[in-house]
């Protein structure tokens, strides 16, 4: 990166450290700083939706509906989110192309599994063989925030289940009363309501899923503790020029401070929420809000 | 080989009973299902004294958070802070390297280096902070009418919060309680996962089930394995939970009863 | 201008068609000297100079991607890379379900490595990476066999007195032995594991398998897989 860095004579001092830390392979790992918050913000809202559609399922008048809503949060909630990374991801990848297999190929006579070998053909393969590696790599981050969400979905589903049914009876007989549909009790008074009820557990969850990105590198994104333990592995000076010991300790504290500030950031923001969806409601909170002014903060 | 000769053979093999080598060719799903059952054992074994020890150290972290001393108070906001704030794979690493040195220099560290005490040490730790959380988070909504009558009873100090605050405090906390209890069990299975070894290859139904995907290739089999036994796990510690809330809850009429049953569920 | 662009991106597209698909080289870049991720964050080692080469000589394009160990051979098998080459040992239990080329890396030898020599191999503690032949060879040994998750782990555990000596491939062991300064040494004989190392194939991509394995072949003809043996594992390392 900087000329010096070719010197010797700057073994051990500010100058090798501002080199160590400039190499490829150093940005690599900031770059999974960036993909890790990215892959949080795009399967936070997605996960929700997913949890929200469960919620709804769940509460169905629909028995199938019904049985299929709690089914998924049951099941999903019952297995570490471990084991589900372990296998999960290679049969989201099969389903999707035998199911464009079958769309974009009817004419395929040879059988799809021959032996331990999944086979479908070239133009079903997701993504296309002739693709560039960055496709591939958006592919499977795409993957990655897929199984994230199913996951955590299962989760908020839960909680936001749980959310719905805390808002008082009597809102929703009013509603009824008023001559509202169903449906518009639902998305009028209900959905409005429950948010203060979920969100306690919400915000939980948005801490566990925080804290579930080192299980990225099982879902094929190398994250940011994967780099760390690569790059704090004891390098030999005859593969690299910046040879050291095992300094793995020094990485995982830069992470552990990393996830501290980022879960601290979490929860004032979290806070700040929590004090805007009171506003209003009939709770403890809602009536001391009520009682010191009202300001919304 | 029938399968009640494998149960035989390899249904204690976590706990170092039965045959020593483990099965490496022509892998029968009964083998699979036995010595990933058998990894369970730890999985309850680090879930369940995890859970009894941190309950105890969670109520007082509870108590110190809300205290008004700030000489009580700050060491349990870091505390909690500190354990709910970082992924618990760092926390085995850190805790396993810590031991590592401390064991250099005190004896009485030999011990820790082993998962089944070092990894039991930071689960405790873990499952006291979170729980921790959802204890003070209770504390601060037990209504005041209770505290309220039982000054007016002349209760005071340690009565008046092991007959009045504590149990209304657990049946406050108890659904999301259940939630921070399943999520334990699951995050056992990070125990051989992350920093700590496995000894003479006896470790958890994670452990095992990795072991047969290395061997058959094929993920497909072994994983669904795992998460049917966790699901069967997830159930009973439910039904447990369900049990004890109903004792707790015993002395509401039935309509508050069910009401509180929808209380939003914190998770962890 | 816009005439231009439409007109290169036609070209590209059909020279694309005209290359046929691009080969992925799946590896797993954290075993060196076989593959590594070098200072500018790329791929790097032995491995990669040969499947360089291989690709090559076979006329094919190739591109590399890089898996975690535990998931290499399902990901092969569900089509996400179409080679592993990732210092894979050829094994009778690896070949039932999928192919490999002929080795272009001799059997290798395994070897362990202690802090004294005086370890007791046969009932000392052995530390080992998890699922590895080594491990299932320690086990069999009747040693006390302790798994680590990764190879660094291993050594480390060597180091700090957790475990008598580690069992691990010998070349990934000489790098770090050389560099310790006489704190960690060979103990016992080399132990003969693993019947050399090749690339893995699906069974049913047969046309793909013979390419490389002609390219292997005329590699080892005209020394080249030699010379690369040498500059990577040393002046005495085995060579064909």
């Amino acid at each position: 990166m900087f000329s010096f860095c070719s010197d010797p004579e700057t073994l051990g001092t500010v100058g090798w450290f501002s080199c160590y830390l400039t190499t490829g392979v150093h940005f690599s790992f900031y770059i999974s700083f960036f993909k890790v918050l990215l892959l949080l913000a795009i399967t936070a809202p997605v996960a929700l939706s997913f949890g929200f559609l469960g919620a709804m399922a769940a509460r169905s008048h629909f028995a199938p509906l019904r049985w299929l809503g709690k089914f998924y949060i049951a099941i999903v909630r019952g297995i570490p989110d471990i084991a589900f990374f372990m296998f999960f991801v290679i049969a989201l990848d099969q389903g999707f192309e035998w199911v464009r297999h079958k769309v974009l190929c009817p004419d395929w006579d040879q059988p799809i599994r021959q032996g331990a070998d999944f086979l479908v053909c070239s133009s079903a393969k997701l993504p296309l063989g002739s693709s560039p590696e960055w496709i591939h790599q958006t592919y499977g981050f795409f993957l990655a925030v897929i199984t994230f969400a199913i996951v955590f979905g299962a989760f908020a589903a839960n909680v936001l289940y749980g959310g719905m049914r805390a808002v008082p009876h009597p809102q929703l007989e009013t509603a009824e009363a008023y001559g509202m549909s169903r449906r518009q009790t639902f998305w009028r008074v209900l959905v409005p309501q429950m948010w203060v009820y979920a969100l306690p557990g919400l915000s939980n969850l948005w801490m566990v899923l925080i804290k579930a990105t080192p299980l990225l590198f099982l879902l094929g994104v190398e994250d940011i503790v994967y780099w760390a333990r690569e790059l704090g592995g004891t390098k030999t000076p005859k593969f690299t020029a910046y040879p050291h010991g095992d300094w793995r300790m020094w990485y995982f504290l830069f992470l552990l401070v990393f996830y501290l500030g980022f879960t601290r950031i979490s929860e004032i923001v979290l806070e700040r929420l929590m004090v805007r969806f009171t506003h209003g409601q009939a709770t403890t909170g809602g009536e001391k809000q009520r009682k010191a002014g009202g300001a919304i903060t | 080989m029938s399968c009640f000769q494998t149960i035989q053979d390899y249904g204690l093999r976590s706990i170092g009973i039965g045959e020593r080598l483990l099965p490496k060719e022509s892998i029968t799903l009964c083998e699979q299902f036995t010595l990933i059952g058998s990894g369970m054992i730890w999985n309850i074994y680090y879930g369940v004294i995890a859970l009894a020890t941190g309950f105890f150290l969670a109520t007082a972290l509870a108590v110190a958070k809300g205290s008004n001393r700030r000489i009580f108070r700050k060491p349990a906001e870091w505390f909690i802070f500190l354990f709910r704030g970082s992924p618990l794979f760092i926390q085995f690493f850190f805790a396993y390297f810590l031991f590592l040195n401390l064991k250099g220099t005190h004896p009485f560290f030999g011990p820790f280096t082993a998962a089944w005490l070092g990894a039991l040490v930071v689960l405790f730790l873990n499952t006291a902070a979170y729980s921790g959380e959802i204890f003070y988070g209770a504390l601060r909504s037990i209504p005041k009418g209770d505290v309220e009558a039982a000054d007016a009873y002349g209760m005071t100090g340690w009565s008046r919060f092991r007959r009045i605050i504590w149990p209304t405090m657990l049946r406050l906390a108890w659904p999301a309680y259940t939630n921070e209890a399943i999520f334990l069990f699951h995050a056992t299975t990070l125990v051989y996962f992350s920093s700590f070894p496995a000894w003479r290859q006896k470790g958890d139904s994670l452990y095992y089930a990795r072991y047969f995907a290395d061997k058959t290739f094929n993920p497909f089999i072994p994983y669904p394995i795992l998460a049917f036994y966790f699901i069967l796990l997830t159930l009973l510690i439910i039904g447990f939970f369900g049990l004890i809330n109903k004792r707790l809850n015993r002395h509401l009429p039935t309509e508050r009863r069910a009401k509180t049953r929808g209380l939003p569920n914190l998770l962890r | 201008m816009k005439k231009l662009i439409i007109g290169a991106a036609a070209l590209a597209l059909s020279a694309s068609m005209a290359m046929a698909e691009t080969v992925r080289m799946g590896t797993e870049g954290a075993y060196p000297p076989y593959n590594f991720i070098n200072d500018a964050g790329e791929i790097d080692g032995f491995e990669r100079e040969v499947g360089d080469e291989l690709c090559k000589r076979a006329g094919l394009t190739c591109e590399w991607v890089k898996n975690d160990w535990d998931s290499i051979i399902p990901n092969l098998v569900s089509s996400n890379y179409d080679t592993i080459i990732a210092g894979m040992s050829i094994t009778d239990e690896r070949d039932k379900v999928i192919d490999f080329t002929q080795d272009y890396y001799p059997p290798t030898a395994s070897a362990y490595v202690g802090v004294s020599d005086d370890v007791d191999l046969m009932n000392g503690m052995i530390a080992a990476q998890t699922a590895t032949i080594q491990a299932a060879h320690v086990a069999e040994s009747g040693a006390m066999l302790v798994e680590f998750a990764t190879p660094e782990e291993t050594l480390a555990a060597v180091r700090n007195g957790e475990a008598d000596a580690v069992l691990a491939d010998r070349d990934y062991l000489v790098p770090l032995v050389e560099d310790s300064a006489g704190a960690l040494m060979f103990v016992g004989d080399p132990v003969p594991l693993g019947g050399g190392v090749g690339m893995g194939l699906r069974e049913s991509d047969t046309e793909l398998r013979d390419k490389f394995d002609a390219a292997i072949t005329s590699m080892k003809a005209d020394g080249s897989l030699n010379e690369l043996l040498k500059k990577w594992f040393g002046e005495d390392t085995a060579t064909y």
